[in-house]
């Protein structure tokens, strides 16, 4: 891993302690790529979520399974992703925790949390080998407080 | 996570600093609450504001000392939420479930004479 790279590959035990160290390495490549301080903590969020749910629900707290992480800074956009080696899920059987039903559940927003905080999300099957989210956020993503325009 | 607890009137409120992530943050903090529940408290205060980091665990663990009080007959408000945190809540629209307040004197004031202590 060097400053230069544009590609930056982690691969981490299955542990709670490596989400935050998974999350320290997106946000310090977050300030590399020059995203804004809201944006950064957004996609760091993002990875901390998704290495959550790597460590818990894909690998189920096995530490002797990884959890492989691949940052890749584009010209106009940032790729992450995380592979875990569990079975994987499928998206559209996530509950929406917006619905009035769910809304006091206590579990269930982090995908929630992704997908509003990146610009892709999407979940591919790696046969034999695990399951990877796939995350993009483009480097001229807006904040909504960015939209307001110039300050008078 | 780091929690004081001080008594203002019949409210019980916490200044809770640090992260409140999947883990030992969010343990703390439901046990701070059941700990709470258990000793008849239940107009309690969460002062959020120095927390510096909450994730969709902490957001849940949020949801559940809210409930928990709820149910007993209590009432559960939040302070002082920062920017990232308001945000959090906004996303998830839970905004419109807790009462929330940027001001301590009218907080303890919002609270309900009748609950039980």
């Amino acid at each position: 891993m060097t400053a230069q790279a544009a590609v930056t590959e982690v691969t981490l035990d299955s542990t709670l302690q490596n989400v935050e160290v998974a999350e320290g390495i997106a946000h310090r490549i977050c300030v590399r790529a020059g995203f804004d301080e809201e944006n950064q903590h957004r996609i760091a969020m993002a990875v901390h979520e998704s290495v959550i749910n790597a460590v818990a629900h894909g690998n189920k707290h096995d530490a002797r399974k990884k959890v492989r992480l691949r940052f890749q800074l584009h010209e106009d956009r940032l790729e992450i992703r995380i592979r875990d080696e569990g079975a994987g899920f499928d998206l559209s059987r996530v509950p929406d925790p917006l619905a009035s039903e769910n809304l006091l559940r206590v579990s269930g927003r982090g995908i929630f949390l992704i997908r509003a905080f990146m610009d892709e999300f999407r979940v591919e099957k790696i046969p034999g080998s695990g399951t990877e989210v796939i995350m993009v956020k483009r480097l001229d993503s807006k904040t909504e407080r960015d939209q307001g325009g110039t300050e008078p | 996570m780091k929690a004081t607890m001080r008594q203002v009137d019949s409210v019980t409120v916490f200044d809770i600093s640090g992260r409140i992530t999947l883990g030992e943050g969010c343990t703390q903090l439901r046990e701070l609450i059941r700990n709470h529940l258990a000793k008849g408290n239940k107009k309690l205060l969460l002062n959020l504001a120095d927390v510096t980091y909450i994730d969709s665990s902490g957001i849940g663990e949020l949801v559940s000392a809210y409930t928990a009080v709820s149910s007993q007959g209590g009432q559960l408000k939040l302070l002082n939420l920062t920017k990232k945190v308001h945000d959090l809540l906004q996303i998830t629209k839970l905004l419109t479930v807790f009462d929330v307040h940027d001001d301590e004197v009218k907080a303890i004031s919002s609270f309900d004479k009748a609950t039980s202590v």
